[in-house]
């Protein structure tokens, strides 16, 4: 089934067809928790990115090393290590997006985007589609989160990756910042994207 | 391509294996970051300090005092500008807990006279696009210069005199909180060295 893809269907899937926010909805938490700026999805995008691909090529590699029956919590162990190494390194680094993201990095963990694609593909996969997997999946994600918080922020801040459009005592439709709107939005690009990825 | 089976021995010994090199390469990780860990916190901390305090030339960062208070659970740190050996201000860290989300941590500088020279929120977590505006320049406009002993530091709702942020009520108030907690405990050491 796999296997018939080619490799740039295989990475296009992540992107448009299977796309992992608006199509498969895996990874809602961290979708609907910190994208009330572009610029945090962006960053979380990224994250998830990076965790995706180091944990698909490990799992791609060791997995006819690993007893069947204690897959899940191998998988496990070596997400959250590197997510554990991610946080490590924002702090370290990029101590303002570390801030921003706050606990949404550690949650990485128990994302069912990254865990999926290791149960589902990197197990059963060879080393190099692994890694085109998890690079498609991992830009859908981040565009998909970009987008959303672009769509909020701009709605709801009325500024863009923090640049400004309207002063600061406008009044913009502050729903889109809180929980509510992340539902609203990502019903809506949901149902756009549906619709623009069928007629293409 | 042959996969392992899940024979007991073979379970323990994929886990223990997997486990090991994870904590081997954590551990390692964790030695690379610290470093610059440290760094990256001390720094956020002095640039607080510098926006809060006028020009100094010591450095208050490594000169700490941290002072034990009945109003605060945890110790409060106060750090101390000097410009050639003369106090030019002090910035006392100080905090809420009844923020909209908790807790909201903020550093007050003040001028040797006990007037506010500028704040810094070092930490929240109010809701974005409402309590958050507490960070900005309209909100924070009216603490500069004030003497809290005269500036009564509760929302106009509650009969004080802070200009509250408008649908974030709470989020001021844990604000003036905080402020008044670093005040009374500026207050406090001032007057212990007198």
């Amino acid at each position: 089934m796999a296997e018939k893809l080619t490799q740039k269907e295989n990475f296009l899937k992540g992107i448009i067809k299977d796309n992992p926010v608006f199509v498969m909805l895996l990874g809602m938490c961290p979708t609907l928790g910190v994208t009330s700026s572009a610029f945090n999805g962006l960053g979380m995008g990224v994250a998830t990115l990076f965790v995706l691909l180091m944990s698909n090529i490990v799992v791609s590699l060791i997995k006819s090393q690993i007893p069947s029956k204690v897959r899940i919590p191998a998988f496990i162990i070596i997400i959250a290590s590197f997510v554990t190494i991610v946080e490590m390194v924002l702090e370290a680094y990029i101590p303002f997006l570390f801030e921003q993201l706050g606990i949404f990095i550690p949650l990485i963990v128990v994302n069912c985007l990254i865990l999926g694609r290791a149960e589902a593909f990197a197990s059963k996969n060879h080393l190099w589609s692994s890694i085109v997997d998890a690079l498609g999946m991992g830009i859908g994600f981040t565009i998909a989160l970009t987008l959303l918080g672009a769509v909020r922020e701009i709605l709801g801040s009325g500024s863009l990756f923090d640049f400004r459009f309207v002063s600061e005592d406008a009044n913009t439709l502050l729903l889109f910042i809180l929980p509510p709107g992340a539902f609203i939005a990502l019903a809506y690009l949901s149902v756009l994207f549906k619709k623009v990825s069928k007629t293409n | 391509m042959s996969k392992k089976e899940s024979t007991f021995l073979n379970m323990i010994i994929s886990l223990f294996v997997i486990t090991i090199i994870a904590g081997v390469s954590l551990g390692f990780i964790n030695d690379l970051t610290k470093g610059p860990i440290a760094k990256a916190k001390l720094e956020r901390k002095v640039n607080a300090i510098k926006q809060v305090l006028p020009e100094f030339n010591n450095n208050p960062a490594e000169q700490v005092k941290l002072i034990k208070s009945d109003m605060a659970k945890d110790s409060i740190e106060i750090y101390t500008g000097m410009m050639d050996l003369m106090s030019i201000g002090t910035a006392v860290i100080g905090y809420s807990e009844k923020g909209y989300s908790g807790l909201v941590k903020i550093m007050v500088g003040f001028n040797p006279d006990g007037s506010i020279k500028n704040i810094v929120v070092l930490e929240q977590k109010e809701t974005p696009g409402l309590g958050t505006k507490m960070k900005g320049e309209k909100f924070m406009r009216q603490f500069r210069g004030e003497k809290p002993s005269e500036f009564n530091l509760k929302p106009e709702k509650d009969g004080g005199d802070i200009d509250a942020i408008a649908g974030a009520t709470i989020s001021s108030r844990a604000f003036g909180e905080a402020t008044q907690m670093a005040y009374d405990v500026f207050v406090e050491t001032t007057q212990s060295k007198n």
